[in-house]
C-alpha cells in the first residue's frame, strides 16, 4: 500500500488532493485478501497498472484545459499576446540563425569518414606558418612518415573547358592518385585514382554539379570524353552532389605527377598535403614524428631546408581566427537578444498578473490549488514561447542566406548552412528554456500572492518585491542593449577604417574579367602576344575605353605570387622581409589602375625576350633595397632571372585590405619564357571606361570569341566588387548586429515606457495628494523621469563594462580601433539616455495631468 | 453546453451515471455495483474511477448545478444534468442498435 501512496505523485496534485485518501482505501478495498508473494507481487502490478496510464490521461486532460483557457485569455488580450510573439520570435529567430551558422561552420564533423583523423600538413618557414609543401618535401615527408595510414597532396589549378555548348573555366584540383582514397568518400559513380593514373594517362573525375551541367547528368557518363585545355580527358568518375574537396568551387579532380624538374626543386612550394592518422595516432605524435623528419631534412639540405619545419593541423582547425571571431561575435549577440527577449518576456508577463490578480483569484477561490494555477500560467508562456519560436525559426530560414556569407571559401563544405534537425532541436531547447525559465518567474510570484487580498475591492496593488523584480528587468534590457549598441558601434567603425584604407589604386570605372589562356596551347610567348595584343587593341579602340591592360593576377584577389628577391649584399631568408610578390603586366597596367608611376618608365612594347630583362619595382621594394639610392638601373636576380630597375611605382594592397603585402614586382610578359612559369601568363582583363559594364561587356566578349572562339570569358566584376568583398562577411555580420542592437534599444525604450507607466498608475493616489497639496506639474515630471533616469543608468553601467569586455574579447575584428574607443561609447550612449528618456517622457507627462480630484474619488 | 455535446460517453462514464441513479454510493460501492451489473466484465481500477469522477466535475464546472455532488462524507450522487446525459447516452446508443437491426443485423452468430 506504501508503494500505490508514493505512485499517486504521478498524478496531478490537485486530483491527488482531492481525492488521493479514497484512490488509496478503495485500491485497498479492491485487493483486499492478497497476501503471500504471489499477493504481494500481483498488487504491485496492479498498482502499476492502475496509475501510469490514469496518471498519464489525468495530466493530458489538465493540459486540453489549460489550452483551451490559454487560447481564450491570449484572444481576450491580442496586444499582449502579439508583443508576446514577436519578442521570443527576435531572440529565437536570431539564436536559430547564429546557431546554424556556428554548428556549420564550427561544431559538425567534416562530411568525410572519420573527420578526426584528416590532418593537413604544411612547411614551417620564419614568417609562414602555413607555407605550401615542396614537392621533394613531399615525397620525402611521406615515404618516411609511419604515423600515417595515407597522405595525398593537391595543388589548386583551373582549366577551359569545351563540351558542346559555350567554353567555361572550371576550378580543378592538381592530386595525387591517393588523395580522395585518403579523404574516404565514395563516388557517386564510376571509380576513384589508381597507381596506374598518371598524368600521361586522360582520367579526370567530375564534381556531381559538372555532370548535372555539362554532361546533363547522363547515367552512362563515365567513359565519356571533355576536352580541358585544349586536351581531350576521360571521365572515370562521379562524386557525390554534397562532397567538397578541397573546396566548394573545385569540379574536376586530375592526377598530378611530379614531374622531373619539380622532384629536386625544395624551394617550390605548391602541394597542400592531406593525411590521414593512422588508427589510435595522435595528432600529437603525427606533429613530433614529422618535425623530426623535417630536422632531418633540414640536416640534409642545409642550403634549401634553411629553418624548415612542419606544421600539422586538424582540417576541421582550418579557420582563420577571424572567421571564428566574427561567428562567435555573432553567437554572442544572439544570445545577448534572447537574454533580451526573456527580460521583456518575463516583463509583460509580470505586468500582465498585475492585471489578472482578481481573475486568479476568482480561480483560486473556486477550488484551484496553487499548483494548478502556475501550472495554468507555465502552459501560457509555454505556448507563447512556442508561437513565437515557430515565427523565429521561419525568421532563421529567411535570414541564413545572408549569413552564408560568414562560411569562409576554404572549407570542404557547402555554401550555405541548412536548418536541418540538429538546428531545430537547437530551436525548440531554446523555445522550452525560454517559456519555463521566463514562465516560472511571473506564475511564482502570481501563485504566491495572498489571492483573497485581491478580491477585497479597492485594495491598492500590493507587490513592491514585483515592482523591484520588474526594474531589475527593465536594467537587464537596458544593460543589453547598451553592450550590443557598442559593439557594434566599434565594428561598424572598424568597418570604417578598413573601408577608407587606400588600396594604392582606384577602383571606380574599372570593369575585369578573366581569360585564362590554356598551355600546352598557348605555352608559346609568340602565340600569347597575338592574343593579348589583338585582344588590348580592338578594346582599346571601343569608344568609352580609356586604357585596357593584362595582369597575372588582380590585386586582391590572390595570397600568392610572392617569391624571394636575391640581391648581392643581401642575405636570402625565406620570410617575409626578402621576398616580393611577382606579377607580368602589359603596358597601361599603371594607368588602368591609377598606380602613379614615381620615377623611369611603364613597362613597353618594346621589352621583349631579346632585350635585357626589365622589372618595375614598388616603393617599398627601393626603400628596403637602396634607401636613398636611385634605384633605375639596379640589378636583382628575381623569378630566376637577372632583372633591371626600369620604374618605380606606388605601393598596392596586394594580399588584402587589411594584411600588410610584401613589395611587388611587375615584369614584361614579352619575358616570359616558352613554357615558363606557368600560371604567371597575364589572365585577368581590367579595362578603365566611362561605359557602364552591361555595355562593354558584350563588345569585349565579341572581341575575345574573335581572337579565339574556344576561349572562355570569366571572373567578370568590377574592381569595386574585388575591393568590396573583402569587406563581404564583415558586412553581413554587422548588418546582422546593427539590426538587433536597434531592436535591443526599441525593446529596451519600451519596457522602461511600460514599467513607468505602471508605476504611475499605481501611484496615481499618490501622486494627486502630491498635487492637491499643491506639488508644481515640474516637479512631479521630474520625480517620474528621475525613476527612468535611475533605470537607465542601473543598466547603462553593467552594459558599458559588458562592452568593455566583448570589445577586448574581439579586439583582432577592431581593425585598429581601441576597445574603448570614446567617440563610440559617447555616440551609443548618448543613444540609450535619449532612448531612456524618451521613454520615461510619455510616463511623466501623464503623471503631471493628473486631476486630483479624479485620483481621489477613483478610491 | 446540452448533455448532447458529451456525448459519446466514455463506458466508464456511463457506468459510474448507471450505478448512481437508485442510490448514492461511495466509491468503491460505484466499482462493486458496476462488476456486478456487467457479471465481473468490467472492473473499474481505482484510478480510472476518481480521474472520470474529476472530469465530470470539471466539466460540469462549465453548468450551473454539478453532475455529481461532491459531499464531505464522500458519497456520491447524481444531479439532474448528469441524469439527462447518461438519458442521451442510452438514447444515442438505443438509436445505434435500432439502425443495426434495420439492417437485418442481430446479435446471435448463425
Amino acid at each position: 500500500m506504501r508503494f500505490y501512496r508514493w505512485l499517486l505523485h504521478l498524478y496531478p496534485a490537485s486530483l491527488r488532493a482531492e481525492y488521493g485518501d479514497e484512490l488509496a482505501s478503495t485500491f485497498a478495498a479492491r485487493h483486499v485478501g492478497a497476501s503471500g508473494v504471489f499477493g504481494a507481487l500481483g498488487m504491485f502490478v496492479a498498482a502499476i497498472a492502475d496509475v501510469v496510464p490514469n496518471a498519464v490521461a489525468a495530466h493530458f486532460d489538465i493540459l486540453v484545459q489549460d489550452l483551451v483557457y490559454t487560447a481564450r485569455a491570449l484572444r481576450r488580450a491580442p496586444g499582449f499576446a502579439l508583443t508576446a510573439v514577436l519578442v521570443v520570435a527576435l531572440g529565437i529567430g536570431a539564436n536559430t540563425a547564429a546557431f546554424s551558422v556556428a554548428d556549420f561552420v564550427l561544431l559538425r564533423p567534416l562530411p568525410f569518414p572519420h573527420p578526426e583523423q584528416l590532418v593537413k600538413v604544411w612547411e614551417r618557414t620564419p614568417g609562414y606558418g602555413r607555407m605550401e609543401l615542396s614537392p621533394p618535401n613531399y615525397r620525402d615527408l611521406k615515404t618516411a612518415a609511419t604515423t600515417l595510414s595515407g597522405f595525398g597532396a593537391y595543388s589548386d589549378g583551373a582549366a577551359n573547358l569545351v563540351t558542346d555548348g559555350e567554353p567555361r573555366r572550371v576550378s580543378t584540383a592538381e592530386i595525387t592518385h591517393d588523395l580522395l582514397s585518403v579523404i574516404g568518400v565514395k563516388p557517386f559513380m564510376g571509380r576513384l585514382f589508381t597507381a596506374n593514373d598518371t598524368i600521361a594517362s586522360d582520367a579526370i573525375v567530375i564534381s556531381h554539379d559538372l555532370w548535372q551541367t555539362q554532361l546533363n547528368g547522363d547515367a552512362s557518363a563515365i567513359g565519356k570524353r571533355v576536352d580541358l585545355d585544349g586536351r581531350p580527358y576521360t571521365v572515370i568518375g562521379v562524386m557525390p552532389a554534397d562532397y567538397h574537396f578541397p573546396n566548394r568551387d573545385v569540379s574536376v579532380w586530375r592526377t598530378y605527377d611530379m614531374i622531373a624538374d619539380d622532384a629536386a626543386d625544395r624551394s617550390n612550394n605548391y602541394l597542400t598535403g592531406v593525411a590521414r592518422l593512422r588508427d589510435g595516432v595522435t595528432l600529437e605524435q603525427a606533429q613530433a614524428e614529422l618535425g623530426l623528419i623535417a630536422a632531418r631534412l633540414e640536416r640534409e639540405y642545409p642550403k634549401e631546408n634553411e629553418k624548415t619545419g612542419t606544421n600539422v593541423y586538424r582540417m576541421s582547425d582550418e579557420l582563420s581566427d577571424r572567421t571564428r571571431l566574427l561567428i562567435v561575435a555573432l553567437c554572442g549577440a544572439a544570445l545577448c537578444t534572447l537574454l533580451l527577449a526573456c527580460a521583456n518576456l518575463a516583463n509583460l508577463l509580470l505586468a500582465r498578473a498585475v492585471g489578472r490578480e482578481r481573475e486568479i483569484a476568482i480561480r483560486a477561490a473556486l477550488g484551484a490549488g496553487r499548483e494548478r494555477i502556475m501550472r495554468q500560467l507555465l502552459t501560457e508562456s509555454l505556448v507563447l514561447a512556442t508561437i513565437g519560436g515557430a515565427v523565429g525559426v521561419l525568421v532563421a530560414i529567411a535570414a541564413v542566406p545572408t549569413l552564408g556569407r560568414l562560411v569562409p571559401i576554404n572549407l570542404p563544405i557547402a555554401r550555405q548552412p541548412s536548418v536541418d534537425l540538429r538546428v531545430l532541436a537547437f530551436a525548440g531547447l531554446s523555445i522550452l528554456i525560454t517559456g519555463l525559465v521566463f514562465g516560472v518567474f511571473p506564475a511564482l510570484r502570481t501563485g504566491g500572492t495572498k489571492s483573497l487580498d485581491a478580491l477585497r475591492d479597492g485594495t491598492r496593488t500590493s507587490g513592491g518585491a514585483r515592482q523591484r523584480v520588474r526594474s531589475l528587468l527593465v536594467m537587464v534590457e537596458v544593460m543589453v542593449s547598451a553592450a550590443l549598441l557598442i559593439s557594434a558601434g566599434l565594428l561598424v567603425r572598424a568597418m570604417w577604417r578598413i573601408q577608407a584604407i587606400d588600396p594604392g589604386f582606384k577602383t571606380e570605372n574599372v570593369l575585369t574579367l578573366r581569360t585564362a589562356l590554356p598551355y600546352p596551347k598557348y605555352a608559346f610567348v609568340k602565340r600569347r602576344t597575338e592574343f593579348y595584343t589583338r585582344v588590348l587593341s580592338e578594346v582599346r579602340a571601343l569608344p568609352t575605353v580609356q586604357s585596357v591592360a593584362y595582369t597575372s593576377f588582380l590585386p586582391l584577389t590572390m595570397g600568392g605570387g610572392i617569391w624571394p628577391v636575391k640581391i648581392a649584399g643581401h642575405e636570402v631568408i625565406r620570410d617575409a622581409s626578402s621576398t616580393a610578390s611577382m606579377r607580368f603586366v602589359s603596358p597601361q597596367f599603371f594607368a588602368t589602375m591609377r598606380i602613379p608611376i614615381l620615377s623611369g618608365r611603364d613597362i613597353a612594347e618594346t621589352d621583349e625576350a631579346t632585350q635585357p630583362f626589365v622589372a618595375v619595382v614598388s616603393e617599398s621594394f627601393v626603400k628596403r633595397y637602396w634607401p636613398n639610392e636611385d634605384p633605375i638601373g639596379k640589378r636583382f636576380n628575381f623569378g630566376l632571372h637577372d632583372r633591371t630597375v626600369i620604374g618605380v611605382v606606388g605601393d598596392i594592397h596586394v594580399r588584402g585590405l587589411e594584411t600588410q603585402s610584401e613589395p611587388q614586382v611587375y615584369l614584361a610578359p614579352k619575358q616570359l619564357g616558352d613554357s615558363e612559369l606557368v600560371g604567371y601568363a597575364p589572365k585577368d582583363l581590367a579595362i578603365r571606361s566611362t561605359a557602364r559594364a552591361a555595355t562593354l561587356l558584350p563588345e569585349i566578349r565579341r572581341i575575345i570569341h574573335e581572337a579565339d572562339p574556344q576561349q572562355p570569358v570569366s571572373n567578370v566584376r568590377t574592381m569595386e566588387e574585388i575591393v568590396a568583398k573583402e569587406t563581404a562577411s564583415r558586412a553581413a555580420q554587422l548588418r546582422v548586429l546593427t539590426i538587433l542592437a536597434a531592436i535591443a534599444l526599441m525593446l529596451a525604450g519600451v519596457g522602461l515606457h511600460g514599467l513607468l507607466s505602471f508605476t504611475v498608475s499605481s501611484r496615481t493616489r499618490e501622486i494627486g495628494v502630491r498635487v492637491a497639496l499643491g506639488a508644481e506639474s515640474g516637479r512631479i515630471v521630474r520625480m517620474i523621469a528621475r525613476e527612468g533616469i535611475l533605470l537607465a543608468l542601473g543598466g547603462l553601467i553593467p552594459g558599458v563594462a559588458l562592452a568593455l569586455w566583448a570589445g577586448r574579447a574581439m579586439q583582432a575584428l577592431l581593425a585598429g580601433v581601441k576597445p574603448d574607443d570614446p567617440v563610440t561609447f559617447s555616440v551609443a550612449i548618448g543613444l540609450c539616455a535619449a532612448t531612456a528618456l524618451f521613454g520615461s517622457l510619455r510616463p511623466a507627462l501623464r503623471a503631471s495631468r493628473v486631476d486630483p480630484a479624479t485620483a481621489l474619488r477613483a478610491e | 453546453m446540452t448533455p448532447d455535446d458529451m456525448l459519446p460517453l466514455p463506458p466508464a462514464t456511463f457506468h459510474i451515471l448507471l450505478a448512481l441513479t437508485d442510490e448514492d454510493r461511495h466509491g468503491y460501492a460505484i466499482i462493486q455495483d458496476v462488476e456486478s451489473r456487467t457479471d465481473g466484465e468490467l472492473r473499474l481500477s481505482a484510478g480510472t474511477l476518481y480521474r472520470s469522477i474529476q472530469r465530470m466535475i470539471v466539466e460540469a464546472r462549465k453548468r450551473p448545478a454539478p453532475a455529481l455532488d461532491d459531499e464531505r462524507r464522500r458519497y456520491y450522487s447524481i444531479t439532474p444534468f448528469g441524469t439527462s446525459v447518461a438519458r442521451a447516452e442510452m438514447r444515442r446508443l438505443t438509436q445505434l442498435v435500432r439502425l443495426a437491426r434495420a439492417r437485418g443485423l442481430t446479435p446471435e452468430t448463425t
